[in-house]
């Protein structure tokens, strides 16, 4: 408004109050505002209005529930039938990170085996690499996760007839059963052992990096008396129990999101190389180097510059694809909280609310560390 | 050689050799297929066990695939009898595992039309032409007239689309006055569409009086918009004697196709004006648009859809209700508006500044330097993104049939609950077809984008 | 908004004004503006108009009848695919118990079966489905139980099938009773009741199991039928349903235990009790009309029957048709258009149907079974 004034005062004829530009930019800007609000407000009202017409309790005290049905997926966080919805979430998340993490792992080294290997002077894995590319990304990832989870579970052999390795757990098509580790008091020096072993081993990285790591805990091994064995899975009725297990639903999704991704990440690899110049190339070669340490110390380097937005992008997709376990049983987040817990509560507003929010958190997250390890190799580069 | 040679020593020698020798052929191990495969396959020895060892992914498998597709597949019938075995109480012989193309075969009017009335397939026929119609001539760089080529395939098609499809007939019985004014029926809905059209043409006045720019073009304008906006309306209210076809039997490709499309075409206006407003200097705008284009990135697209489906109609009046695909169509043209932003943004930005300066300098208004500098040229550049988020909402559509919808993929799991052609082989069937379906689709979309990206990259550089 | 109007000096004030015509023309500015708003907003409206109004339906606010008979139809949610109780052919037609209770009301709305719509709708928006008034009624193998029938904002108007969650295993187990499933791994779908009841059932006995919960029916049998787990468990006559999809069903047997109550029902919205009503009697009539032999084949002899039970039924005696607000005959064309209830049971779900399931507790009380009609009077 102050603006209106200081035009008028400055004298400037016949300036029509439309055509001055900073006036009609803080008109659109209020209109903006006034209609966005409206239209919030709008929402909010009616949905007031149907959850009280409909008798839906609404707020966020459903998370101290209890939630009553079981979830067969949870590594870390504690869960039973008895406990709240709350901790339904917690387990959700868990598992989302758990998969989306192993996934963006798996997709990196498939998505640059294949991209380099697009690139290979060897023509059959040359056309090998271009067809894994043009098949994966081709089908939509649902039909993806469907083909991976059943032909994984076509693959794996019968519960009655497990494949035994022995020491090293056993396999079958209710999953991988491992050894599972137990830890016997005093056990605990073995973790802090680990960690000093580690944290020296920064300190000091120069040297023996790997000796002081493996070398401290098992001193504290060998000192507290041996506290760590392994519980090896035993046969019932229902095939294995106990031991630590990898489940054929987080391996269908797993392999179903990291090679779909790996398709678009080996896409993102091959530009990133073919956009160094090859004079790189052949100057590394006429210094001597070898085809991988060319690769390896001079190529790719220069190539993540140019790899790592992009990549960035697809680590988004896969986290934000993870949401499709919903459709193969594997209890992610949409599953057990957007699905599940919608459903026993009938509360949809707040259940979706912090379900988005949730992904939006985790997507800005890593967008925030992709930049900031995209301006750390920047830095190293220059 | 020769030329060094001394002319005393020439003379000398008994022979001198006058012609070129033949060219040799070069040695077998250097050319041809076996020149080719030592060069390309077993150069060293890495390279050699790499060779063996992708011929081994291959004929792991490629060969079983045939095997079931092709080979063991099953390819008459009438019913599960044909894919199953003996202990199955069906014909093949035990151990048998192969395709059932009976199967598709049966279903694939149910796959492309989903629960249609047979009797109306032309219309969904007509629609497919009709798209095809407009799309072919736009995809080819040579044709002219690109323009109206647009216009129809944005403006008629769609029109045309949503009354063979739905079969028009809608209902208006007015919108604007108070009921107790004028009771709701056709003649009210004109009432207040002229009321309407007035109000705006008095506000169009207003401005431009305000503006001092010549009142009655743009008075025109706004009058011509609505009267285009009344055709349409009308068009859509006309009784063709085409009966109603409610959404719930709509299925398979063609709701993929709706979705996809409809999705496209409401989202490259909202991505323009996101776009635009990213860039704009106006922080509210800004910040608004920061807001819509971040938030919608960053949540998976199932959500979205879930939110559709179970969230949206809580925030509706009471009483009122959006059809399921409707809703979809929402929350799927939202979601997809915000990629579509970023794509044209991408190609605002790659323009250089001379253009911007170079239209100010002009003294063009933001709107005109827009529209006739900036973005024609910026999206030009975009087609292929274009194109890609079109390929990559293509593949997104099937999940709408996690909230029920029967899109094709939907369709297709939805017959597996037939007991007639049940059988083992039934679903892995199913999903095989439709992997080569969506493949066939995507991958010609994606070679279209390519094409694009080659054809608009010369000179750029 | 507040213009420091006074503040603008005069020359430029006579320029405002001229062009705005008139003296208050600086004034009127943020009235103008307001009423620029006020039209974008009219602008938007008949926008979004034009952009939904075919696929714009609206919905029932209070009398959801006078809105089904302004429509012309009955729109009826229902699964996506159970066999027996609502699934689609290969022509698309729906068939199923469920259906056929739709089917009835819109014949005693109508006297018309056909003119009834269907919804299908998934476990997770059936309920949402209906409060907002997209269908009218839920018929949905939906189990009654009191917080849905409470805190949802939704009304069950009677059983209409009473089923209980069980158990289905491979014969090659050799698993003969429920309480010998400890440590097994149980397939279910999720959101609905079996997952709570499963968890309850394996905790009160004390034994141990691991759930994989699918969002859909047929990926559960899919991962059945691969052998992922040892047990599937939906209510019974959902496991006889899915069963005929096993590559071989003679392999697999469902376990005598049932382990839950599940009423199975159609819901309607609260705060309606006419359409409540409705659709109370609806299936009420069909189990009377069985009760009293009237069949979809001998109504019209029926018709003329001295019985006055079966004469106020079909209308010949007593108003009891405009009591619910629908015309007298009523009943009548539920009968002579879907059948009673045992014909209905029998057509879909009954021995001769490939789910071969008897009717048990489904039969009438005066049999031993649970279906029980309150009189016509």
């Amino acid at each position: 408004m102050a603006a209106v004034e200081h035009a008028s005062a400055g004298g400037a004829p016949k300036v029509a109050i439309f055509n001055d530009p900073r006036i009609r930019g803080a008109a659109i800007q209020i209109l903006l505002v006034v209609l966005i609000v409206f239209l919030i407000w709008g929402m909010v009202s009616n949905a007031a209005t149907n959850l009280a017409r409909a008798g839906i309790a609404s707020g966020f005290g459903f998370l101290n529930v209890t939630a009553g049905f079981g979830i067969n997926i949870s590594p870390f966080v504690e869960y039973s039938e008895t406990s709240s919805y709350g901790r339904v979430y917690l387990v959700g998340l868990q598992n989302t990170l758990v998969v989306a993490i192993t996934g963006i792992i798996l997709a990196t080294v498939v998505g640059f085996i294949v991209g380099i290997a697009r690139l290979s002077t060897n023509w059959v894995v040359s056309k090998l690499a271009y067809a894994f590319v043009e098949v994966m990304r081709n089908i939509p990832l649902l039909l993806w996760i469907f083909i991976w989870y059943f032909s994984v579970l076509r693959l794996l052999p019968d519960k009655a007839a497990p494949i035994d390795f022995g020491p090293f757990g056993l396999l079958n098509i209710a999953g991988y059963y491992a050894p599972k580790a137990v830890f016997g008091p005093g056990a605990g020096w073995i973790g802090l052992a680990l960690l000093a072993g580690i944290l020296a081993s920064i300190v000091i990285y120069r040297w023996a990096r790997a000796g002081l790591i493996v070398g401290l805990p098992l001193v504290a091994y060998v000192l507290t008396g041996f506290p760590l064995s392994f519980e090896l899975p035993t046969t019932s009725r229902f095939g294995p129990r106990g031991g630590a297990r990898i489940y054929p639903e987080f391996l269908g999704l797993l392999v179903a999101l990291s090679f779909y991704t790996a398709a678009y990440i080996a896409e993102i690899v091959r530009a990133g190389i073919l956009a160094i110049s090859h004079g790189q190339t052949e100057a590394s070669y006429a210094l001597g180097m070898r085809r991988g340490h060319t690769l390896r110390l001079v190529i790719i380097p220069q190539a993540m510059r140019v790899i790592i937005p992009p990549l960035t992008n697809q680590y988004l997709n896969l986290t934000k694809n993870s949401s499709l376990a919903v459709a193969i049983a594997y209890p992610d987040l949409v599953s057990v909280f957007a699905g599940t817990t919608l459903n026993q509560t009938g509360q949809a507003v707040e259940v979706l609310l912090m379900t988005m929010l949730t992904y939006l958190a985790l997507s800005l997250l890593t967008s925030l560390f992709m930049n900031w390890f995209n301006a750390k190799m920047a830095l190293v580069e220059r | 050689m020769a030329n060094s040679v001394s002319p005393a020593a020439a003379a000398a020698a008994a022979y001198v050799r006058r012609d070129m020798a033949p060219a040799e052929p070069p040695p077998i191990t250097e050319a041809g297929v076996i020149g080719w495969m030592r060069k390309n396959l077993f150069s060293s020895i890495p390279n050699t066990i790499l060779t063996l060892f992708s011929i081994y992914l291959v004929w792991i498998i490629v060969p079983p695939l045939l095997q079931f597709g092709l080979f063991n597949a099953v390819w008459t019938g009438l019913d599960r009898s044909a894919c199953t075995n003996a202990a199955q109480g069906g014909l093949q012989p035990a151990g048998w595992f192969g395709a059932c193309w009976p199967y598709v075969g049966a279903y694939v009017e149910q796959f492309i039309y989903g629960r249609y009335p047979k009797g109306e397939y032309w219309r969904v026929n007509a629609v497919f032409f009709l798209f095809a119609a407009g799309l072919v001539p736009i995809l080819m760089p040579r044709l002219p007239y690109k323009g109206l080529n647009a216009a129809y395939l944005f403006g008629v098609f769609p029109v045309a689309a949503f009354v063979l499809l739905t079969g028009g007939h809608i209902s208006l019985d007015g919108f604007l006055l108070p009921n107790f004014v004028l009771a709701p029926s056709f003649a009210k809905f004109i009432v207040d569409f002229a009321v309407l059209a007035a109000l705006v043409a008095l506000v169009a006045f207003g401005i431009a009086r305000g503006t001092e720019s010549p009142a009655w073009p743009m008075v025109r304008g706004v009058l011509m918009a609505m009267g285009v906006l009344l055709a349409v309306l009308l068009v859509f209210a006309a009784d063709l004697g085409l009966s109603h076809v409610e959404t719930e039997v709509w299925g398979g490709l063609l709701v993929t196709l709706v979705i996809a499309v409809t999705g496209i075409v409401a989202s490259l206006p909202l991505g323009i004006l996101l776009a635009l407003g990213r860039r704009s200097q106006m922080p509210a705008v800004r910040l608004f648009c920061v807001i819509f284009i971040e938030f919608w990135r960053g949540v998976p697209l199932i959500t979205v859809l879930f939110m559709s489906s179970v969230m949206l109609p809580l925030f509706l009046p009471e009483g009122v209700t959006f059809d399921k695909l409707l809703r979809a169509l929402i929350g799927v043209a939202l979601f997809s508006a915000a990629y579509m932003a970023e794509v044209v943004r991408g190609g605002i930005q790659a323009l250089p500044k001379g253009q911007y300066e170079g239209a100010m300098a002009l003294g063009l208004s933001y709107w005109q330097m827009m529209q006739k500098i900036i973005l024609p040229q910026a999206l030009k550049l975009v087609i292929p993104g274009i194109v890609n988020s079109f390929i990559a909402l293509f593949k997104d559509t099937t999940l709408v049939l996690i909230i029920g919808l029967f899109d094709f993929l939907g369709m297709i799991q939805s017959s597996y609950t037939d007991s007639k052609w049940a059988s083992p082989v039934q679903s892995l069937t199913g999903y095989l077809f439709a992997a080569l379906v969506f493949w066939a689709f995507c991958f010609g979309m994606s070679r279209y984008s390519l094409f694009m990206e080659r054809r608009l990259d010369t000179g750029r550089r | 908004m507040r213009r420091p109007a006074n503040r603008i000096p005069d020359a430029s004030n006579a320029a405002v004004a001229t062009l705005l015509g008139g003296r208050g023309g600086k004034n009127k500015q943020p009235g103008k503006q307001k009423r620029l708003l006020f039209m974008k907003r009219e602008i938007l409206t008949a926008a979004m108009g034009v952009a939904v109004a075919g696929l714009m339906v609206t919905g029932a606010s209070a009398a959801t009848l006078d809105d089904v008979k302004a429509k012309g139809f009955v729109q009826c949610g229902v699964s996506q695919g159970l066999p027996g109780f609502s699934n689609p052919d290969d022509q698309g037609n729906w068939s199923g118990i469920d259906v056929d209770l739709c089917k009835a009301l819109a014949a005693a709305v109508f006297g018309d079966a056909t003119k009834v719509k269907f919804t299908p709708l998934s476990a997770k928006e059936r309920f949402t489905a209906l409060q907002s008034g997209e269908v009218d009624l839920l018929s949905r193998n939906t189990t009654w139980t009191m917080s849905r029938d409470t805190t949802l904002g939704l009304n069950f108007a009677g059983v209409n099938y009473y089923d209980g969650q069980g158990f289905m295993v491979r014969k090659s187990l050799g698993v003969k009773s429920a309480l010998e499933l400890s440590g097994a791994s149980v397939c279910t779908n999720t959101g609905t009741t079996t997952e709570l009841n499963v968890a309850d059932y394996f905790r009160a006995n004390k034994m141990e199991y691991e759930i994989v919960a699918f969002e859909k029916a047929d990926e559960v049998v899919a991962a059945y039928d691969a052998g992922r787990c040892d047990v599937y468990t939906t209510d019974q006559s959902g496991l006889y349903a899915q069963r005929l999809k096993l590559t071989n069903p003679d392999e697999h047997v469902v376990l005598p235990e049932i382990i839950s109550k599940e009423p199975l029902g159609p819901a309607v919205r609260q705060g309606d009790d006419q359409w409540f009503d409705i659709v109370k009697w609806t299936h009420f009539a069909m189990v009377n009309a069985e009760e009293l032999g009237v069949t979809k084949a001998n109504v019209d002899e029926m018709a003329n029957s001295e019985n006055p039970e079966i004469k106020r039924l079909l209308g010949k005696e007593g108003e009891f048709g405009a009591a619910i607000g629908l015309s007298n005959d009523w009943a009548y064309n539920i009968i002579k258009q879907v059948g009673n209830y045992a014909e209905v049971f029998d057509a879909n779900v009954g021995p001769a149907t490939p789910l071969a399931i008897a009717r048990g507790k489904n039969d009438l009380w005066t049999r031993g079974g649970l279906q029980y009609a309150p009189p016509i009077r």
